[in-house]
């Protein structure tokens, strides 16, 4: 019993996946603690290259756990615990002497709450290619334009780049988050929530861009809304607590977004993408 | 539906009418002194003020004119060496106790900063006067350094790791998921935007150490001469305020006041520059408080 909102979104997708899959990222038995609590389980998850993969489940199943483990931001609390691994081209991150700059330079983020840094909205953009030493103007120059076309943000900061970041408006700020994370180039980009934050038009905006943002990047969005993961993404993890006495979040289900919303295998799944979920 | 009465409504009234009023009348008791000091040190002050007051040494007792053109670089002097000390230190020092809360450094660094502040200043004097002004064998600009800068600490210590505390975490790890180094992120990102708040706690440690007068007497000790060198001792603001004002002669009372007067206007002006800076940077590179 499907939303038809939902089926229409998957019958009118058009199918631009490229047939051969690359890999881009493993997941493999990967568990993430903090001190003694487990967050998430063992688990296993390929991220496919050129495509954007939805992690969806309830509040508190460990999506962002997961999502933040990809470029080992949750180094970042104390106590918390990774094991397992994290392939990166095959590469694995979660080894004692991988330079940890560099794997997040490769996988960038964009977050929940838009965090532009209190400056202008020329040097938000500008940082990361700072931060590799690009410091010729018109090399920054262009970044800056190009990207900033390329988080459609463009038209409508373009007269007022020595703004503060802070002076625009939220949707606004999300994608000048984008631009300040496809600034470097990323080969994938982190996406927690992207767009909860914002209203029904910024958050189309934010949709629209990811899709024309795949053709390059690959994409890892976790989101709560289901048609939004039914209308952007190509791949879908499902995510829920498990049963046992220790409850932590593992990936219960994944798979091509229109089996996860037309034919879950899982009962939970079903339950989950069609709101029976409690 | 629960009813109010007119009269306990007119009671809740009463009260709070009561309540504002104590409000007003206490937060009167506080502005008045204020305005009523300022006042008197302009009354007293004004007359004595002229161009050479600002350009001239003292001339000696009973010869009219002079100025306190040595004390102004005095104070120049001391409270620019002591920032030079204190704003290094104490912004690393507040930097670290904000970055590592739980870190028993953090915890001393916390409660000595809460100890210093109570230390009286003349106190302070005396013991820079114990382990520089003794070993060196003489008074000099650099003491008197050295214990503003001992004044300043806890100021700059306390109010740097609360704005940092401030800073809010998502800009941290935005700059991290950047791929910034843990360094770049602290001097690119938090610092600047803690940067109003330390200013602002920078202003309050200069406004405080400019009229120290105590720990003076035991540092910079005095000059009636202009001096540049750090080494040797140099005049003061409040320092000459006290020469003048404890003095048994009628226009060293009015120099007391002109001097007074000079050092209030100071440490306004330098407050207003500093709202300025803070003002700009609102405008154009925004806040997050
Ligand atoms: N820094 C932390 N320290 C301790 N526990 C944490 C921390 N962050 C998350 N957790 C716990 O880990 C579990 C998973 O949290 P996580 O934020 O990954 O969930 P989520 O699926 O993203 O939830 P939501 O949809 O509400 O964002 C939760 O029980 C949470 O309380
Ligand atoms: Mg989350």
């Amino acid at each position: 019993m499907l939303m038809t909102s939902q089926v229409s979104f998957l019958i009118n997708k058009k199918h631009e996946k490229n047939d051969e899959k690359t890999l881009k990222m493993k997941i493999e038995n990967l568990s993430v603690y903090y001190r003694n609590f487990r967050a998430i389980e063992m688990v296993n998850l390929p991220i496919y290259a050129q495509s954007i993969t939805a992690i969806i489940g309830p509040s508190g199943c460990g999506k962002s756990t997961l999502l933040r483990a990809l470029n080992r931001m949750n180094d970042l609390v104390p106590g918390a615990r990774t094991e397992g691994q994290v392939f990166l081209d095959g590469m694995p991150i979660y080894v004692p002497n991988v330079d940890v700059v560099e794997i997040r330079r490769r996988i960038g983020m964009v977050f929940q709450r838009p965090n532009p840094f209190p400056k202008s909205i020329y040097d938000n953009v500008a940082y990361g290619p700072r931060l590799l030493g690009i410091h010729s103007r018109a090399k920054l120059d262009e970044i800056v334009e190009r990207s900033l076309l390329a988080a459609a943000l463009w038209d409508e900061v373009n007269d007022k780049l020595d703004q503060s970041g802070l002076s625009l408006s939220g949707g606004q700020q999300q994608r000048l988050c984008i631009a300040r994370a496809i600034a470097i180039q990323p080969e994938v980009i982190l996406m927690d929530e992207p767009a909860s934050a914002l209203d029904p038009i910024a958050t189309l905006k934010i949709e629209e861009l990811m899709g024309a943002l795949k053709k390059a990047y690959t994409i890892v969005i976790v989101t709560h809304n289901m048609q939004q993961a039914a209308r952007v993404s190509d791949y879908t993890a499902m995510m829920m607590l498990s049963d046992q006495a220790e409850r932590s979040g593992t990936v219960i289900e994944f798979g091509e977004t229109e089996q996860i919303f037309l034919n879950p295998k899982d009962k939970r799944t079903e339950d989950y993408v069609t709101g029976r979920f409690g | 539906m629960i009813q109010t009465t007119p009269i306990r409504q007119q009671r809740r009234k009463l009260i709070n009418l009561i309540m504002l009023g104590f409000c007003m009348l206490a937060t009167l008791l506080v502005i008045a002194p204020l305005i009523w000091i300022i006042a008197y040190v302009i009354q007293q002050g004004l007359p004595a003020i002229n161009w050479s007051f600002f350009t001239q040494l003292p001339t000696p007792v009973g010869v009219p004119g002079g100025g306190i053109a040595n004390a102004l670089v005095g104070s120049a002097m001391t409270v620019g060496l002591g920032l030079l000390f204190a704003i290094p230190i104490g912004t690393l020092a507040g930097f670290y106790a904000a970055t590592h809360p739980d870190n028993g450094l953090g915890v001393a660094l916390r409660f000595s900063a809460d100890v210093i502040s109570g230390v009286p200043s003349i106190v302070m004097g005396i013991f820079a006067y114990t382990i520089i002004v003794l070993p060196q064998r003489h008074f000099s600009a650099f003491s008197g350094g050295v214990v503003l800068a001992f004044i300043m600490l806890p100021t700059l210590t306390r109010t740097t790791e609360e704005m940092i505390r401030m800073v809010p975490k998502s800009l941290r790890e935005g700059s991290l998921a950047l791929g910034a180094a843990e360094w770049k992120t602290s001097l690119s990102i938090i610092l600047p935007a803690a940067f109003n708040g330390i200013l602002t706690g920078v202003m309050l440690a200069i406004a405080r150490a400019a009229g120290e007068a105590a720990p003076m007497l035991f540092t910079a000790f005095g000059n009636p001469f202009l001096n540049l060198d750090y080494r040797q001792p140099v005049a003061t603001l409040p320092h000459t305020i006290f020469v003048y004002a404890i003095a048994p002669y009628e226009d060293w009372h009015a120099k007391a006041w002109a001097t007074a007067l000079v050092l209030i206007s100071l440490v306004l002006l330098l407050n207003i520059f500093a709202r300025l800076i803070t003002w700009w940077r609102v405008r154009h590179i925004g806040t997050y408080h």
